[in-house]
């Protein structure tokens, strides 16, 4: 079983109250949620547009008030590119750190991952399959759910690989790390290959859509897509407060969670579904942004502990800041070209991945 | 009380229990001996509704089968053998699991100070800042326990008795604190509850128990009083090898492994 490394023990050991980190755990949420409204203002008033940030606050605040801070051109690039935007960037954000810290509550192992493990690689091949079967064979299905079809089937896609993942990975209650990292590699496998399979047989204009979705960028953020994503992070981020107790019992293996009065099995069932709601519409309108959700749960573990009533409301809130610091250096670092913001996350997350192994090497035992 | 009448657990195709009994009453310690693989934890398993089985077990009178986890949980708390984490808990942080369903008994506005009192209890007294993973095991196991003390803090709520269900509580503490734990045991039966534990150690089962299972081969070889139980014969045919039962002050029965050679 793999072992979190043990942050520096410090001013918890000793006193009264030792070994109660909840004081600790919310002030370091409150200070995320200052830095949180603190980067959004700031992205709010970066980019090629020169609207100050003072501007678009006061505008913001008298909302359609005549005499605007703002020109006309500025109240555009404000409200229909960079505040959907910025909304979606945090919506994805929270959404990709929150399925990353229930996942590894789930499978009780800091190494989960829905981008590591294949859930991501799922829903990426429901998405794909809206958009070059979309015309024919699923018809029926996005005529139904109109521009909730690629969510939802990205959501499709995750929650049957998560489901076939703990399957496989879990056996009488115990997870086994090396099986599920190895089952997630086989499955993440076996889905981009149907991707490709489809990919293979998509005409010029699909091939079009499907480089842009896959590049993984917010820069295709508009009210439409917020509004058909928004409601199945929003409810998966809503659920996830109502996991957290159960998680923390889980940490001490299912029957010993039962033992105490969880139903193991509910909490299972709804921690899978919050994965893969999670991941599942991240994906769909941003294609596949890697390592947020293994990055943002290690550090507040190290910061507050594994304790999920606090960790989940953390990572969301750090989840979004993250995502849209790594927006920010995607439109800017090579302005005014954008890269695609899958690319930052994984420059930065590929190697703090590969230290978090490094450091506890020795006591995973794989 | 528990009451497991003609309990049965197979896994595949191998029978591990067999139509076992087991009552365990309020105001008693309960121990369940027998040889590696003769079903002890099985049986243990079985009792929490862990494992399917046929039969029935009810604690209180209650079906543990048609039980909800929530409801179970306040009837009794299990100590397994061992617990491993993949997070880095606090001492506290666990210990205060035990807390989780609400049913301490302890009074109100008591919760709070729970871990700390259990840990006491378990002479952990200044080990709630400590990371889990970095105790020793039987540290660990006597943290397991706090936390299991902290869910039935009182043995005996809202007038019905409360139980332990251990599995080997004691298997990797020195001396001291098998003695300290099965005193724990004793204490909470005496205050009206019920314990069931799963021993090795013939000696402070003879010491601690009122009432004996000997598991052999999946079925009880034998169930009664230390005194009766832990005889020449019963160990002879139980374990296999011819060890001779001497007689301390106050008739408790005791066990010289040396024995085998008289």
């Amino acid at each position: 079983m793999a072992m979190e490394a043990v942050p520096a023990a410090g001013d918890i050991v000793s006193g009264r109250g030792a070994g109660d980190r909840s004081g600790r755990a919310r002030l370091v949420i409150a200070l995320l949620g200052a830095l949180l409204a603190i980067i959004a203002v700031f992205s709010l008033a970066t980019g090629a547009s020169d609207a100050s940030a003072w501007g678009v606050i006061v505008d913001l605040v008298r909302g359609e008030a005549a005499d605007s801070a703002l020109s006309q051109r500025d109240r555009i690039i404000v409200y229909d590119i960079r505040l959907p935007r910025i909304a979606m960037g945090m919506l994805i954000g929270a959404a990709l750190a929150v399925s990353g810290a229930v996942m590894q509550g789930l499978f009780r192992n800091p190494l989960a991952d829905p981008g590591i493990v294949g859930v991501a690689s799922g829903s990426g091949l429901g998405a794909i399959a809206t958009i070059v079967l979309g015309p024919t064979l699923l018809a029926p299905f996005v005529m139904v759910l109109g521009t909730y079809a690629l969510p939802v089937a990205a959501f499709i896609g995750g929650l049957a690989t998560t489901l076939v993942l703990y399957r496989v990975a879990t056996r009488r209650g115990q997870t086994s790390i090396a099986t599920m990292l190895l089952a997630g590699i086989a499955l993440g496998a076996l889905a981009a290959a149907l991707g490709g399979l489809l990919i293979f047989i998509a005409d010029d204009r699909q091939l079009r859509d499907l480089t842009f979705w896959q590049l993984g960028s917010l820069a295709g953020a508009t009210w439409t897509k917020i509004l058909a994503a928004g409601p199945i992070v929003g409810a998966a981020l809503l659920a996830s407060p109502f996991l957290a107790r159960g998680l923390n019992a889980l940490a001490l293996g299912e029957a010993s969670a039962r033992h105490l009065g969880v139903p193991v099995q509910r909490l299972k069932h709804v921690a899978i579904v919050t994965v893969a709601a999670a991941t599942g519409a991240s994906v769909a309108v941003s294609g596949g942004i890697g390592f947020v959700g293994i990055v943002v749960p290690h550090l507040l573990r190290l910061a507050i502990g594994p304790d999920h009533r606090y960790l989940l409301p953390a990572a969301a809130l750090l989840g979004a800041s993250l995502l849209l610091l790594a927006d920010a250096v995607s439109r800017t670092i090579v302005a005014p070209a954008e890269l695609p913001i899958g690319i930052v996350t994984a420059i930065v997350g590929g190697p703090f991945f590969l230290w978090v192994l490094l450091r506890q090497r020795g006591i995973v035992d794989l | 009380m528990i009451e497991a009448r003609d309990v049965s657990v197979s896994i595949g195709h191998n029978r591990i229990v067999s139509e076992a009994n087991l009552a365990a009453r309020p105001g008693e310690v309960t121990a369940i001996v027998g040889p590696n693989g003769s079903g002890k934890t099985t049986l243990l398993k079985a009792i929490c509704g862990d494992l399917p089985y046929t039969g029935s077990v009810a604690i209180n009178g209650r079906d543990v089968a048609r039980t909800k986890p929530w409801e179970l949980s306040t009837l009794r708390a299990v100590l397994p053998q061992a617990t491993s984490l993949s997070f880095p808990f606090t001492v506290r942080e666990i210990v205060r699991l035990g807390t989780l369903g609400g049913r301490t008994g302890a009074l109100a506005g008591e919760d709070d100070r729970l871990p700390e009192r259990a840990l006491a209890a378990v002479d952990l007294e200044g080990f709630a800042g400590r990371f889990y993973q970095e105790l020793s095991g039987g540290e660990q196991q006597r943290v397991q326990l706090a936390r299991v003390l902290c869910q039935v803090w009182a043995p005996v709520l809202a007038g019905e008795p409360r139980y332990l269900l251990l599995d080997e509580p004691v298997s990797s503490l020195d001396i001291r604190h098998q003695i300290a734990i099965m005193e724990i045991a004793r204490s909470f039966a005496d205050r009206g509850g019920g314990v069931v534990a799963i021993l090795h150690d013939l000696n402070l089962t003879a010491m601690f128990a009122d009432n004996v299972l000997v598991m052999h081969r999946g079925r009880a070889a034998a169930n009664g009083a230390p005194q009766e139980v832990l005889s020449d014969d019963v160990l002879e045919e139980v374990f296999g090898c011819a060890l001779r039962v001497g007689l301390a002050p106050r008739g408790v029965p005791f066990v010289l492994p040396q024995s085998v050679f008289a």
